[in-house]
């Protein structure tokens, strides 16, 4: 865990009372909307359909089981016992009122938590691997440098009005849980050659409206530059962004429009300019900054213990181990993730209830650490594996045990039409439905590795395009349709998915996602060849024919 | 913003003004004494844009009370009841068409 600093706790203690002043004002009248919106939106506070939302920030998606107690606390006095997880690392609670918000707000930072950087167009929280600093194999932890992003880019007085909004995602695996091909600037850890520790570093990605997969612009920026690094690209951008459009603000649209050559030449000379300024980072601010991660006091134990053994005889506990449970960088300990996706619920809602139980096991069985991931999951980074029958007891009992984690039923919706002002259509329910219809553990397992991603509008927060399968609400004479899009990947090998026809109504969605999946049953190659796999083999016509064909 | 006296503004047929409460954030309407009310069926009606544009003109002079006040349609029943004109007001006034995770 990171362990907060006294000038962190005054700023979001002074960010709160401020916040608190200015909404007495606003209630009082002497704030119009037009002055007051800019405001609220700097401290995450939305207005959805029904209500105010707030968004926290989760940095890097680490939960103290603390925080965890206090958001439970939020969702239980202020809003309606529940609080919803985004794709951004970042929860969301839907129905409070603007004048409970700043006690809302005070009790967060009471525990170090915020909702700084979840809106404006400023560079947002930056967003990491959930399994970061347990991930077997990873670089190092990444999380060390999204703080460092952090610190620097908080309130930066040059880049707090930048032409859009602009988020930074970091990895350290190969396998990239963080989606860093699809965020304004996205970087990957590595050691090159002679064994230094940087950056290859993307840029110009981003989904919604024009959707781009990153390009490299840079394949090493050794770590000591990485901020006069990323401080050229934000001036670059700065300077060149389209302030007259904003669906032509983002840097993805001014590095297409330049070109990646031409952009990256424009940044290298900046970065010439300035690297070698007070933005270089010598060893200490890094290692002052790694010593404030505290890691857990790990023992010493087996990697197959008795218990584990003994628990395996069980199909439904073996069910579970083999899908939502993963290697850790210790032997004896595993990573558990906790599926927020149950059969015919909203995905990613937890209740404050369950925040409390989760925020228990983490300082029973997981040194008191929560991880929360872009898929609407959240994990317990640190259990040892002799714990995981007593965990997984539990766990079911509070229903976070379906065993669904990156099968069909793992799906990542939006808030959509039941609560977004921005919705053409509904997500949630359609997220519902096609759980409901796979709900067969044993088909979804035979089906394998399929994403379904659904977003209630082209701004994309389900992020459709990177789905396997993305289901996009549309608007039609009045009625809710559905574009559907395959073969999209949000990983490693990013791409935005094919549409595949023309958009079909509401009640068909399901029917048309079935037939696609039985589809691909009868055309994979071979089992273990996952749905992506075989759209990508043999294109988007197979799967167009069977949906088209009797519609 | 574009004051409403200045807007084009184009009606269908019955329509009401909708905005949410400053305070809370709930779903209200402008009422017919210059007031806002959370009951559709005491929302004032209006049925030409000239009626439509001074409802909203003096809606939208409420900055206090109100935020975003806009027009939206209604269909109005035989037996005189009120009820939203789309999907999206529907959901406005009825609430999300899912179960909550804990029931209201
Ligand atoms: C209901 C309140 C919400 C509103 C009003 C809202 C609004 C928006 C808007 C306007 C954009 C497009 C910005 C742009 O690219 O120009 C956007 C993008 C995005 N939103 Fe939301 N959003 C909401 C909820 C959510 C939720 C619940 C999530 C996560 C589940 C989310 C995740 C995202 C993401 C990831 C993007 C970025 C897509 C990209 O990379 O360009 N949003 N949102
Ligand atoms: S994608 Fe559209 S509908 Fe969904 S949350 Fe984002 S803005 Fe709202």
């Amino acid at each position: 865990m990171y362990a907060y600093d006294e000038i962190d706790r005054t700023l979001v203690n002074e960010r709160v009372s401020e916040f608190r002043d200015q909404v007495k004002r606003r209630l009082s009248g002497e704030l119009t909307e037009d002055e007051f919106k800019m405001l609220r939106l700097m401290n995450g506070v939305y207005l959805q359909l029904h209500a105010y939302m707030l968004r926290v920030a989760i940095p890097y998606g680490t939960l103290s089981a603390p925080q965890l107690r206090k958001m439970a606390h939020v969702a239980r006095r202020y809003d309606r016992g529940y609080g919803h997880f985004t794709t951004r690392q970042n929860i969301q609670f839907n129905w409070i009122k603007l004048a409970d918000l700043p006690d809302a707000l005070e009790d967060l930072a009471s525990v170090g938590i915020h909702a700084m950087q979840t809106s404006g167009n400023c560079v947002r929280n930056v967003t990491t691997d959930q399994w970061a600093g347990v991930a077997p194999g990873e670089v190092e932890d990444p999380r060390i440098w999204a703080e460092l992003l952090r610190q620097y880019s908080t309130m930066h007085p040059e880049f707090t009005y930048l032409p859009r909004k602009f988020k930074i995602a970091i990895t350290a695996s190969d396998h990239d849980r963080a989606a860093i091909k699809v965020h304004d600037i996205g970087l990957r850890l590595l050691k090159n050659a002679s064994g230094e520790t940087g950056f290859e570093v993307l840029v110009g990605g981003g989904l919604g409206r024009t959707p781009f997969i990153g390009k490299v612009i840079k394949p090493f920026v050794a770590g000591r530059d990485i901020l006069s690094y990323v401080e050229s690209i934000l001036r670059v951008y700065n300077q060149y962004g389209r302030r007259d459009n904003i669906y032509k603000a983002r840097i993805k649209i001014l590095v297409h429009e330049l070109g990646i050559e031409k952009f990256s030449a424009e940044v290298e000379e900046e970065w010439q300019a300035m690297r070698d300024s007070a933005l270089q980072l010598d060893d200490e601010i890094v290692a002052d900054i790694r010593s404030r991660f505290q890691y857990p006091g790990y023992q010493t134990l087996s990697d197959t213990p008795d218990e584990l053994t003994a628990a395996s005889a069980d199909p439904q506990f073996e069910r579970w181990l083999n899908n939502s449970v993963a290697k850790h960088q210790k032997p004896g300990y595993a990573i558990v993730t906790l599926s927020l996706k149950p059969i015919g619920g909203p995905p990613g809602d937890a209740t404050a209830d369950q925040m409390d139980a989760i925020a228990d096991l983490a300082d029973k069985y997981s040194f008191g650490e929560i991880r929360v991931g872009h898929e609407q999951n959240l994990a317990l980074p640190n259990v040892a594996k002799r714990d995981l029958p007593a965990l997984w007891q539990r766990l079911d009992e509070l229903g976070l045990a379906t065993p669904n984690v990156n099968l069909i039923t793992d799906i990542i919706a939006c808030p959509g039409l039941d609560y977004c002002s921005l919705a053409n259509a509904r997500a949630i329910p359609i997220a519902q439905e096609l759980t409901r219809r796979f709900a067969n553990h044993e088909l979804a397992e035979m089906i394998g590795r399929l994403h379904i991603n659904i977003s209630g509008c082209i701004n994309a927060c389900g992020h459709h395009h990177v789905g396997h399968i993305g289901i996009l609400g549309v608007e039609k004479n009045n009625a809710e349709f559905y574009q559907i899009t395959i073969g999209g990947r949000a990983d490693e090998g990013a791409v935005v998915g094919t549409l595949i026809g023309p958009a079909v109504p509401y009640d068909d969605v399901a029917n048309v996602i079935e037939d696609i999946v039985e589809s691909y049953l009868a055309l994979r190659a071979r089992p273990d060849e996952l749905f992506y796999q075989t759209v990508e083999r043999l294109g988007v016509e197979p799967f167009k024919e069977r949906v088209y064909a009797t519609r | 913003m574009t004051s409403p006296l200045q807007q084009k503004i184009k009606i269908t047929g019955p329509s009401v003004v909708t905005a949410n409460r400053t305070w809370d954030g709930i779903v209200i309407y402008r009422d017919t004494q210059q007031g806002w009310t959370d009951e559709l069926a005491d929302a004032a009606i209006v049925r030409t844009a000239d009626e439509a544009r001074a409802l909203l003109a003096e809606s939208t002079a409420d900055d206090v009370d109100a935020i975003g006040p806009y027009i939206a349609p209604v269909i109005v029943r035989d037996d005189g009841a009120i009820e939203p004109g789309n999907l999206r007001e529907r959901i406005r006034r009825q609430g999300v068409t899912i179960d909550l995770p804990i029931p209201a």
